[in-house]
């Protein structure tokens, strides 16, 4: 276990660099699925086809080929940055499906009268969505979406072995390929550094759970 | 003074599915008149009441409120909404909101109100509906007659040219029926637009100026509240009332 003492810096980079990728993702992912579920349950037939067809896509698509077609198709199409960069993409699209349908079953779980009632007093439709629905929504997506963005911090290691690197996952890689540590320790570090963040974010996630069961 | 009806329905036609819910209809209310729309269940009196603000689309004719021909969703058919008060058999309280919010939700919203000018106008709706000490609870902790009468105020604060009622008393309990049938006679009293679908024939003889009886989808009487209740022409509204109103 002396490797994770010996090397705790390079651990504390790991996790950090974990932590970049996870914090931009989370927002990325939490944002663009929540549009998506807008998407999914609009009244214009070429946007609900949009977020049909993300859901789709991106849903049905292992991580790793999504991160491949980011970071070699992005710059055919004249976007360049960093691995990083594309890595934070690839993992913000693909978790912003799996974001999308928690969502959406939040929505779809808020009476219809609630919405009705909304349009009746001459509310638009994205009104109706974002001041009457969503907020209502909030109390069931919560549990599904902390499973999504638990799933998320884990998908990150994937990132990491994708070439972004100095992630918790690939230093660990690191310091059993390049500097000949035992592995198993080297990865019970690792695994801690994962853990350090997944389940603080599960308690969080309870006390928010609790905080808007109430607040209605 | 013009002569163009508040609401004007004409061959109306729809369907869900195989079944014709609506069958040619023909209606028009004049401004300031307090219609009843009476009949079985299933007769389509409620898809009735939601096609006039468009909550139903329809399938063929026309629908036009205070002249003016009901758009297709977006913006336009939302600002006619806004004209157009609703009442709910469910009620339909924002259930996270408070009560005083859900009043003001509107005005504020769409109205662009003032937030103090919707708060003053609210509480004045609420005071007017009895509940102006509740503003600050939530839906669920009101009584069903409260929570009609919030909703009632709701769609008043919207300042509408009618007000649509859809079975406003059908879900409570026996004894909450006549505080909202109070607030509604007043508002009938006041000169307000109203189609109601219900079953209380007491306020139908009380506060209506038409009643419109309607089955299987098409409306077979259209009376004056005396001449329908005490003589009926069509069998099945001697049919419907000799039910109701011989227990």
């Amino acid at each position: 276990m002396g490797v994770i003492v010996e090397q705790f810096p390079l651990y504390a980079q790991g996790f950090l660099q974990t932590l970049r990728i996870c914090l931009f993702s989370a927002v990325g992912a939490l944002v663009l699925g929540t549009i998506l579920a807008g998407f999914r349950v609009s009244p214009v037939p070429p946007l609900r086809m949009v977020g049909s067809a993300w859901v789709t896509v991106f849903r049905n698509t292992p991580l790793a080929v999504v991160l491949f077609a980011v970071a070699f198709g992005l710059p055919e199409l004249g976007v360049n940055g960093s691995y990083f960069y594309f890595g934070v993409i690839g993992l913000t699209f693909y978790t912003a499906a799996f974001v999308c349908e928690a969502v959406r079953s939040g929505i779809n779980s808020v009476s219809a009268g609630q919405a009705e009632a909304a349009r009746a007093i001459g509310l638009t439709f994205s009104q109706s969505l974002s001041l009457i629905v969503l907020p209502q929504a909030l109390r069931t997506v919560v549990p599904p979406l902390g499973s999504v963005i638990i799933a998320m911090i884990k998908n990150s290691a994937i990132v990491g072995a994708f070439g972004v690197g100095g992630d918790l996952f690939a230093n660990g890689v690191q310091l059993t390929s390049a500097q000949g540590y035992a592995a198993g320790a080297v990865l019970i570090g690792v695994l801690l550094g994962y853990l350090v963040l997944t389940i603080p974010g599960g308690i969080l996630l309870g006390v928010l759970e609790r905080k808007v069961s109430v607040a209605r | 003074m013009t002569n163009t009806p508040m609401i004007r329905m004409a061959s109306v036609d729809k369907h869900f599915g195989e079944l014709h819910v609506l069958r040619d209809i023909n209606l028009e209310v004049a401004s300031g008149q307090v219609v009843v729309v009476l009949g079985p269940s299933g007769s389509g009196k409620s898809t009735l009441c939601r096609t006039i603000n468009r909550l139903e689309p329809i399938d063929s004719g026309t629908i036009e409120v205070d002249g003016k021909e009901l758009p297709a969703e977006g913006k336009a058919l939302a600002a006619l909404r806004a004209d157009v008060g609703m009442v709910f058999q469910s009620f339909n309280l924002f259930a996270h909101k408070t009560i005083l919010e859900n009043v003001t939700l509107g005005p504020l919203k769409v109205r662009k109100a003032s937030k103090s000018d919707a708060e003053k106008n609210g509480l004045a709706l609420l005071e007017r509906v009895g509940i102006a000490n509740q503003r600050d609870k939530y839906p669920a902790q009101l009584s069903g007659g409260q929570q009609q009468r919030a909703a009632i105020a709701r769609a008043l604060a919207m300042k509408p040219k009618v007000m649509l009622f859809d079975e406003p008393t059908s879900a409570l309990d026996p004894e909450m029926v006549q505080e909202v049938l109070d607030v509604m006679t007043t508002l009938a009293a006041d000169g307000m637009t109203m189609l109601v679908v219900t079953h209380e024939m007491g306020f139908a003889r009380r506060a209506a100026h038409r009643v419109v009886f309607m089955s299987d989808g098409e409306i077979v009487e259209d009376a004056a509240p005396d001449a329908f209740f005490s003589s009926p022409t069509s069998d099945r509204a001697k049919d419907f009332l000799g039910k109701i109103l011989t227990h």
